[in-house]
């Protein structure tokens, strides 16, 4: 099988190349992954993120055939060939598929992603009904891979500035988190031209999220918040 | 100054967004209205045209249709400023720039609607 693949280390190459691999898979070769990790037993220098090879840990987001998603739990049958491979565009590249994540992961900090409650501690645990716990389905599965902030034009262009997709989704799983009572403060902290209205509705992080959520439904619901905040 | 610095919360953005939206919806009503209208009855002559226009109902609401449009311009060039300008000070000059601009568009506006 062919692969086309983005080769880049900073300390060697001027700028990144395209090495090209043609390799026989195994009968248990399903996942783009497992392609990736076979072309590593031919040649060695190629570098990549993983870890749980099923979907959950988020690390080997990466641009395939231009659409970014998860490697292994891409399958290799639904792939046009040469599968042309690259780092998740709009960061940093650290080496070959590798991106520094640090502005991503600045961004999901900024919005304080832990739920915010002063009152007094009950004695066991601040219960939530299964209704209230229903909100945050859709919202809880983010796994913070970044395909969908890295595939946002606004992200790209504003990484400083713009919380991005994967941010904002998060930001509302906390507001609408019952047991959470900090929405005034991170309705505040939102409300700006950049951190929250650089989003212009392109959809692309709906297009690309592996597992399946809707961060412009969740933005939506931030400004619709706002909104009722406000009239 | 703190130029390492990446200062963010100016605390607005709600009402451009949704003044945008809804400025989108008086155009779309008045194109709807007003294509409606020259279908119903064509004008055949320039002073007919002229005429239509002259009416008080479609003067104004001409007139709120350019505000509309002005306003949306505005917001929707500023957000492209915002989106590929860095330079904070190149960034306030086209903004001034395109505001100058659309408040003159709005008074030409005016005296196309209420000249002779």
């Amino acid at each position: 099988m062919k692969f086309r693949i983005q080769r880049y280390d900073p300390d060697r190459d001027a700028r990144p190349y395209f090495q090209d691999y043609d390799v026989s898979l195994g009968p248990a070769d399903r996942m783009l992954l497992d392609a990736l990790v076979r072309i590593k037993t031919v040649d060695d220098t190629l570098s990549l993120r993983r870890s749980c090879r099923e979907g959950v840990c988020g690390s080997d987001a990466m641009n395939i055939n231009g659409k970014n998603g998860l490697a292994c739990i891409t399958k290799i049958a639904d792939l046009r060939e040469p599968v042309v491979i690259k780092p998740l565009p709009g960061l940093p590249i650290v080496r070959d598929l590798i991106v520094d994540m640090t502005q991503f992961f600045d961004q999901y900090h900024s919005i304080r992603p832990y739920v915010v409650d002063d009152t007094p501690r009950p004695e066991r645990e601040r219960l939530q009904s299964p209704r209230d716990r229903a909100e945050l389905d859709g919202l809880y599965e983010c796994i913070l891979c970044a395909c969908c902030s890295t595939s946002c034009p606004s992200f790209w262009w504003n990484p400083d500035k713009f919380v991005g997709p994967a941010g904002l989704l998060n930001a509302y799983r906390f507001i609408a988190d019952s047991r959470d009572r900090a929405v005034n403060e991170r309705l505040d902290d939102l409300e700006d031209p950049y951190r929250l209205f650089r989003c212009h509705t392109i959809m692309n992080c709906v297009d690309v999220c592996p597992k399946g959520l809707n961060p412009t439904l969740a933005i939506g619901k931030i400004k619709e918040l706002m909104l009722r905040r406000a009239v | 100054m703190a130029a390492n610095k990446v200062p963010v919360g100016a605390h607005y953005g709600l009402a451009a967004w949704l003044l945008q939206r809804l400025t989108a919806v008086i155009m779309a009503a008045y194109t709807i209205g007003l294509g409606g209208l020259l279908l119903a009855c064509p004008p055949a002559t320039h002073a007919e045209w002229h005429a239509i226009f002259t009416g008080p109902f479609l003067r104004l609401a001409t007139m709120l249709f350019f505000l509309a449009l002005l306003y949306h311009a505005w917001v929707g060039v500023r957000d492209i400023i915002m989106d590929y300008v860095k330079p904070t000070g190149l960034r306030l000059a086209l903004q001034a720039l395109v505001g100058t601009a659309l408040v003159f568009y709005l008074v030409w506006s005016v005296s196309i609607l209420w000249g002779r």
